[in-house]
């Protein structure tokens, strides 16, 4: 079967971003970017999914600026077959992604779709679920665990009391949570091949797709500072001062 | 202005989130609905309906929306909430898996975790692990929006007096079916709702250490919770993870042993109001934050602790 795997670029997970003076967005210039840890989550599943028998082929699909193919060129050294880069300079929303991931969907018809279950930057967590209410498709969501049988893919999901496992009809959405798998590296020679795996770009004018948006970004701040706290010498001294000065105990 | 809430329950119970939701739901203004969506919903319907503030508790009883897969919820909810201004669901697993599907059913984009709200169009919710909070303004005819339960506190749970309606949409959408699910047993307070939250990291080195917080937990009455590092190397269930990716804590006090203090920890409990980080590491991270500080081996700082509280 065929499997279709997103990726998205973000500012990398070590990075501490600082908001812009005049409180516009982040200042994302000059700060490492890397491929979402969720989305290599995702990759590293397809590319398990092959190795077992399970998947034919694995298309990556990334929506973003022209630089999303150093993303989409990792993810064809970890294992993916080609690659396809929706280019779109704007930063869109979850919905206008969920929207040309759908387009993406129709024309390569994959049995199941893998997305990491949120993104380190915007925080959303929608467009899994978003892309599987537009499709029609079943939804895996926070996947600790996939196994595909026949027309079926039985789906372990992290929940807030513990696990819970659902059975999903084929073609199905599935998002990955940290403890699905642990990403593999890109060997210097898969690197090399990665360069000649095949990448297409398409803007969303030629999907027929408006990324047109109901929710705009009026300003971004800096959090609240918390004010310095001092450092004690002894639990003695920690218990007291919990005790008279914090009264939390 | 009427908003529907979405009540967050386990068919017997109605969780405590949706007392923040609703809560989050009357800073917004007008009327209040509650959808209790479930299978054997009556005990839920009748607790929901005593929420101060709720005008009408809608009920969709049936077993398709037992286990709330998001196949069977989702469009029900997508239904209902076309006659609504706002619909809320607090971001729990639940509601984080349900809401999304709504709104693009709905053709609207939805507003994650908002931590506050500046009018009925207008919300603040952070982004970036909790690096920047972002104010959005939203021009969808239908608001669609997850709620962070410890930017909002709790509306009494008593003094209401809803009308119950039955409502009979929706069924089983026949795309997904629930298998089984292992849930983790504890006699400890919820994480997300404890008023005191003690925290173990790798420092603790194995799964066995965590009993010396247990029993230190004990003896406060307060939760339990993990980094990922801990739940990554076994010592503890991922449902203890506290961070960007685990679940976001507020606690009064939070007690963070043998754990760093990286930025994704960070973005799940520094909203707590006293910060303490015993960690033998003089320049961890986690100091940055902390109101109290103690360099120590965790190993004689916790069982001292312990007999002095």
């Amino acid at each position: 079967m065929k499997v279709l795997v997103a990726v998205k670029r973000v500012v990398d997970y070590n990075v501490k971003v600082r908001v812009k003076p005049d409180n516009s967005g982040v200042d994302l210039a000059n700060v490492k970017m890397s491929m979402n840890p969720f989305c290599e989550i995702a990759v590293e599943e397809a590319v398990r999914l092959k190795e077992k028998g399970v998947a034919s082929e694995i298309v990556v699909v990334s929506i973003g600026p022209t630089q999303a193919q150093e993303q989409l060129r990792t993810a064809l050294a970890l294992g993916a077959d080609r690659a396809v880069l929706v280019e779109s300079a704007d930063e869109l929303n979850s919905l206008a992604v969920a929207k040309l991931l759908k387009a993406v969907v129709d024309k390569e018809q994959p049995q199941l779709v893998i997305l990491g279950k949120q993104a380190i930057d915007s925080d959303n967590n929608q467009t899994g679920q978003m892309l599987a209410a537009l499709t029609g498709y079943a939804q895996g969501t926070f996947a600790s665990k996939v196994e595909v049988n026949g027309d079926k893919a039985n789906v372990t999901r992290e929940i807030d009391g513990g696990l819970q496992t659902v059975a999903l009809n084929l073609p199905a959405i599935v998002t990955t949570d940290l403890r699905l798998n642990e990403p593999r590296y890109a060997s210097l020679p898969n690197i090399m091949k990665a360069k000649k795996k095949p990448l297409e770009t398409l803007t969303p004018d030629a999907l027929g797709v408006s990324t047109a948006s109901t929710v705009k970004t009026i300003k971004v701040e800096a959090p609240a500072a918390r004010g310095a706290g001092i450092k004690v010498k002894s639990v003695a001294e920690l218990v007291e001062k919990l005790k008279t000065e914090a009264k939390v105990l | 202005m009427t908003i529907l809430v979405i009540a967050e329950n386990t068919n017997s119970a109605l969780a405590p989130a949706t007392l923040n939701t609703v809560a989050a739901a009357q800073k917004i203004g007008g009327d209040i609905h509650v959808l209790v969506a479930g299978q054997g919903v009556g005990a839920v319907a009748e607790a929901a309906a005593k929420i101060a503030g709720v005008a009408k508790v809608l009920v969709a009883d049936n077993a398709a929306f037992a286990h709330q897969l998001p196949e069977n919820v989702a469009p029900l909810v997508a239904e209902l909430g076309k006659s609504y201004s706002h619909v809320l669901a607090a971001a729990t697993s639940n509601g984080k898996n349900i809401l999304p599907r709504v709104a693009a059913q709905l053709d609207v984009d939805q507003i994650s975790e908002i931590v506050s709200v500046e009018s009925p169009d207008t919300f603040k919710r952070p982004i970036y692990a909790g690096n920047a909070i972002a104010t959005v303004q939203s021009s969808a005819a239908v608001k669609v929006i997850t709620v962070r339960a410890t930017g909002f506190d709790a509306v009494a749970a008593e003094g209401g007096s809803a009308a119950i309606e039955n409502v009979s949409a929706g069924g089983d959408a026949g795309k997904s079916s629930f298998v089984g699910e292992e849930l983790a047993k504890s006699d400890r307070p919820e994480l997300t709702a404890a008023k005191i939250v003690v925290s173990g990291g790798r420092g603790m080195q194995n799964g066995d250490n965590f009993k010396h917080l247990y029993t230190l937990a004990d003896k406060l009455g307060a939760a339990v919770g993990a980094s990922r590092a801990a739940v990554d190397a076994g010592f503890v269930p991922n449902d203890m993870q506290v961070g960007q990716t685990g679940k976001i804590v507020a606690p009064q006090l939070y007690i963070a042993v043998g754990i760093s203090g990286a930025i994704q920890h960070l973005a799940g409990m520094k909203d707590s109001k006293v910060i303490v980080a015993i960690n033998k590491d003089e320049e961890a991270p986690i100091f940055q934050v902390a109101d109290y500080g103690l360099v120590a081996d965790l190993f004689e700082a916790v069982p001292e602790l312990e007999k002095l509280v």
